[in-house]
């Protein structure tokens, strides 16, 4: 295998997702010369979303078509430091994307902005219940950005999303029957909002009674047909269900690929390279400066790409493995308690409920959208009293009928305790599928001293790196903030009218068990603030260490949120290269002082 | 608008055999010489030119250089090739000076003299300017890069192989440039029709495809002066039928504004429908190029011609089966059909989403006389292509695997009849018919990548 050096260029982004299209959007717009490296392969709604061959769901959601290789590579996962790890060989618990849209094509579209007081949760909680509320060994900590800071990129982001929604407040008015808990808007969304499906509509109903305030959730799936300010068009959604996991057939979900890349494949300053698998970004030998990046190409040759300007924008665990394998930043010790790649790696904290109804009741579970829905978020962030509950955090609750299909209504089956096989299920699924909602916690999952990531002592992946090594665990904190929320569910369960109900709760010691899905929402792990001790990136998503470097993704959350973290992302990459465009790239160099 | 092309080559070549009037072609003095470098401008100009003619259309191989010819015109007797026409002095048309080239576009007779086939159109490149030929020169010699690239040679068979018993066809069909251009002089009320009258009729050659042809292959009319079958909508070409572009209410632009037209030809998607089949080509190559004046003159224009089926009711919508599918009555013929397959984009209101899936209600194609188009349509699918103002492309999947003649057939009728439509239905015949028919291959079509 050959070793090619490429002609230098002004800007390489790793990863063909949404903060990498984003990034490399914006900087073309700006002059620059840009190469995306995407590891994975091209795709398009033509080839991955042809109508009806993709809309197969034992090929989507079984065989995981466009997700991750994980016989190439993979991480390893542990639930404390004092076990050894293994890798994580089969897609379940989350299910990282691959390829041009990376899980931007496979999500689902629910796009929330921020609340605000998440972003400046730290200096909340102390302002609120004062310092001492925090557990021990909880590392709470601000953004080192406000909502009013992001709020331009919330909307910028919206707008290219073509995102349907309802808002409460715009420039301080109220305006509609959207979340009373969100912060105000500078515009409404750009699409009106989703029609409820049947179900969602109960639970809206039930909500309201027992005293809650329902809203349609902002979903990035478009209710009518749009066309987004690069001039790219959105069909509209039909409720087909086939949203996560799917490339949409009808273009009606917000992808990269949908929404971005038409416009940026065409301008000769882009260069889109597949196959192209980045094994490290390169520093100088002050350690200090980047000067580009090394990959294998698809015929597996090693290239370097010089490049005065490096965006890492691969998926959350991805860039947090890059900058250990590049020694960009100081890795964290959990023993120590110092240095930051790796620390403040946060899950999100999902269960879910299930109400049964009588047979008169038809909920049409195979009919969703991926981001609709209803949700009420009298539970969330900081819209409610913690102090007497004792808990940090808080979790939205939502019927988000994304369309329960076949092989997966086969697996749930009946309510809990019916057989998986036989007469019993056959009769349980006849009862119970088309006349059952199920609801979602979607609950925060703090950051600790001993959850982080680091590089695996023992596995290695197949390009012969360290593989990333998980070490995490449930968390009683986070445990009793579930329980507290499900129970206010139950409410609401009661006024729909339920036969009969199923409270997902998460149990007192209960620990983290890879072998079942519960979300792809991974944060944290290289995260962005003020301080340079707890940060691995200043507030603009710049590398402390290396400042021709900037990382965007979820890995810039100090810590979990109820939401959906793509509406988070899309914000601080549209943030970032504001940020760059307008400052970094007329004066290269640090752009927050210490 | 290649696909035209092949067609028309192809029923020449089936028509052959009559006009047999032939001579030997005058050969010019061969005089090549360099062009003298020319101001930016005139290259400028020139390619505009060739955008507004579309050449590169057809003197492109799929995934080839473009210009450096190649495109192969399939005919059941053989296969002709499109020349290179780049500026490559052995392969191209680098020793052309400036009057051979100006003889061969619009004269269709080559440097050595032989006939062109008359796939080229030179019978509507005939009433181009002087000036516009001069620009076009300048662009293919100084604009365009030469590519050394010898186009196969054709494999048609003696006696097709000859290309003497073309000049009769030229003598009695192809207008002398003299008179085109005399024609396009005639009086306008307004230049700006003037200017379309000239777009359309010379280096646009609409009626290509949008005249109907006589058994010869030769285009009843030629300019709007020429009577109302000009542009009344044009024979099957590649399974397409292309549309009258006069005034018909129901099948032709009388319910399209001017605005509409320009939109349409800038984006290829408008309220009222997107272009899809050879039409595809003409927005891609040629017209999304144009200015805005020249679209608003090209508009204008087509919207001063009266219809030439003067029989149409106006079309107006009916919510019947329409209301019929919202209560669930799927009854009608082909409504099921309907319901299962195309709906979700096009709705049970036939009104789609314009402009990303466009409306079946009240669309010209739809109502055509012959189903050909739509039948086609269904049966493979089709891509509306990016446009620089319209970035996104959209792709209608085929059903011809998934749904039989029958089937076709019935929703097809249900289509043409819905929504006030009220055209004649389609039989499964039809269907097998335009099914054999089919190219074995849609082009040269990259999958788009949004």
């Amino acid at each position: 295998m050959a070793s090619i050096k490429m002609k230098p260029v002004d800007a390489v982004v790793i990863g063909g997702g949404w903060a990498g299209s984003i990034l490399a959007k914006e900087l073309t717009e700006a002059g620059q010369t840009v190469v995306m490296l995407e590891r994975g392969a091209d795709r398009s709604t033509a080839s991955d979303g042809a109508y009806p061959g993709s809309i197969d769901e034992l090929e989507g959601n079984f065989r995981h078509k466009i997700f991750q290789n994980l016989s190439k590579t993979s991480v390893t996962i542990r639930n404390s430091s004092d076990q050894t790890a293994l890798p994580y060989r089969q897609m379940a618990a989350f299910l990282p994307g691959e390829g041009v849209g990376g899980a931007g094509l496979h999500w689902s579209g629910v796009h929330f902005r921020m609340p605000p007081d998440d972003l400046i949760l730290r200096t909340k909680v102390k302002e609120k219940y004062g310092e001492k509320f925090i557990p021990e060994g909880m590392n709470l900590q601000d953004y080192g950005v406000t909502y009013d800071d992001l709020e331009p990129f919330f909307d910028k982001a919206e707008k290219v999303f073509g995102t349907s929604g309802e808002a409460y407040t715009v420039n301080g008015q109220v305006v509609g029957k959207g979340n009373v808990f969100a912060p105000s808007r500078s515009d409404h969304f750009p699409l009106p909002a989703l029609k409820d499906v049947y179900g969602a509509n109960m639970f809206r109903k039930a909500a309201e009674e027992v005293g809650f305030h329902p809203y349609a959730m902002p979903a990035a799936n478009a209710s009518a047909q749009y066309t987004n300010p690069y001039g790219v068009q959105m069909g509209p959604c039909n409720f087909c269900g086939y949203c996560s996991g799917y490339a949409c057939y009808m273009y009606s979900k917000a992808s990269p690929n949908v929404n971005i890349l038409p416009a940026l494949r065409p301008d000769p300053n882009f260069e889109l390279r597949t196959e192209a698998h980045v094994l490290r970004v390169e520093l100088d030998g002050t350690k200090t400066r980047a000067t580009g990046v090394t990959y294998l190409d698809r015929n597996g040759n090693d290239v370097f790409q010089p490049a005065e300007l490096v965006i890492v924008s691969a998926f959350q665990f991805h860039n947090v493995h890059l900058m250990l394998l590049s020694g960009i930043g100081k890795p964290y010790d959990p023993v120590a308690n110092e240095g930051v790649v790796g620390r403040n790696f946060v899950y999100q904290n999902v269960t879910t409920t299930t109400a049964w109804f009588d047979k008169s009741v038809y909920t049409n579970q195979f009919i969703g959208t991926g981001g609709g829905g209803v949700a009420f978020d009298d539970f969330n962030s900081e819209n409610f009293d913690h102090g007497p509950l004792g808990f940090i955090g808080g979790s939205p609750v939502w019927v988000n009928q994304a369309g329960i299909k076949g092989i997966a209504a086969a697996k749930i089956g009946g309510p809990p305790g019916t057989p998986h096989w036989g007469s019993a299920w056959k009769k349980a699924m006849v009862d119970t599928y088309q006349h059952s909602v199920r609801m979602d916690a979607h609950g925060t999952n703090m950051a600790y001293r001993d959850v982080y990531l680091d590089l695996d002592p023992t596995w290695k992946d197949a390009y012969g790196m360290p593989m990333l090594r998980m070490t995490f665990d449930w968390k009683d904190n986070d445990i009793r903030m579930n329980r507290y929320v499900v129970s206010q569910i139950a409410k609401v369960t009661k006024a729909m009218g339920a036969r009969d109900v199923h409270l997902g709760q998460r149990q007192p010691g209960e620990h983290f068990d890879t072998r079942f899905y519960q979300t792809t929402h991974l944060a944290g792990g290289a995260v962005m603030g003020d301080d340079p001790k707890t940060s691995a990136l200043n507030r603009y998503l710049q590398s402390w260490d290396v400042s021709n470097v900037f990382v965007i993704g979820a890995n810039a959350f100090p810590q979990g949120t109820g939401y959906n973290p793509t509406g988070m992302v899309a914000a601080l990459a549209y943030w970032s290269a504001h940020h760059i465009r307008t400052t970094y790239l007329k004066n290269p160099g640090p752009l927050v002082q210490l | 608008m290649r696909h035209f092309k092949r067609g028309v080559a192809a029923a020449l070549f089936g028509g052959l055999g009559v006009a047999l009037a032939g001579w030997p072609a005058m050969l010019p003095p061969a005089r090549a010489q360099a062009p003298a470098a020319a101001a930016p401008g005139l290259v400028a100009q020139g390619e505009y030119v060739a955008r507004a003619s579309d050449c590169v259309a057809c003197h492109t191989a799929p995934g080839g250089v473009p210009f450096a010819g190649g495109l192969p015109f399939a005919l059941q007797m053989g296969t002709i090739y499109a020349p290179n026409i780049t500026p490559d002095p052995q392969t191209g048309i680098g020793r052309y000076t400036e009057a051979e080239f100006a003889r061969a576009v619009r004269e269709g007779v080559r440097r050595d003299g032989a006939s062109l086939y008359p796939a080229m159109p030179f019978p509507s490149y005939a009433r181009m300017t002087d000036a516009d030929i001069h620009a076009l020169y300048v662009y293919f010699m100084q604009g365009v890069k030469p590519v050394a690239s010898t186009v196969k040679a054709n494999s048609l068979p003696w006696p097709l192989s000859m290309r003497w018993p073309l000049i009769g066809w030229r003598m009695m069909f192809a207008p002398s440039v003299k008179d085109a251009q005399a024609k396009s002089a005639r009086p306008f009320d307004d230049p700006v029709l003037a200017r379309g009258a000239y777009l359309v009729e010379g280096p646009g050659h609409c009626g290509a495809c949008h005249t109907p042809r006589g058994i010869t292959m030769q285009e009843v009319a030629l300019t709007g002066a020429d009577g109302t079958r000009f542009l009344s909508g044009g024979g099957v070409i590649d399974g397409w039928i292309p549309t009258s572009l006069r005034g018909e209410n129901r099948t032709g632009l009388g319910r399209w504004s001017e605005d509409d037209i320009v939109e349409f030809l800038k984006t290829g998607r408008i309220r009222r429908g997107s272009a899809f089949g050879g039409m595809s080509d003409a927005v891609g190559h040629g017209t999304q190029h144009l200015t805005d004046e020249d679209l608003h003159a090209i508009a204008r224009y087509l919207k001063s011609l009266p219809p030439h089926d003067t029989t149409q009711t106006p079309w107006r919508y009916d919510a019947t089966l329409a209301t019929a599918l919202h209560a669930g009555d799927l009854s009608a013929r082909g409504a099921r059909t309907y319901v299962d397959n195309c709906a979700a984009c096009h709705r049970t209101d036939g009104q789609g989403y314009p402009t990303v899936f466009p409306p079946l209600a009240g669309n010209p194609v739809v109502m055509d006389k012959a189903p050909d188009s739509l039948i086609h349509i269904v049966l493979t699918g089709d891509i509306l292509r990016a446009t620089h103002q319209a970035p996104s492309a959209f792709v209608m999947p085929g059903f011809a695997t998934r749904l039989s003649d029958e089937k076709v057939a019935d929703v097809v009728s249900f289509i043409r009849k819905a929504w006030g439509n009220d055209a004649a239905p389609a039989t499964a015949q039809d269907v097998a018919r335009v099914r054999k028919a089919l190219p074995r291959t849609e082009g040269d079509a990259a999958v788009p990548l949004n």
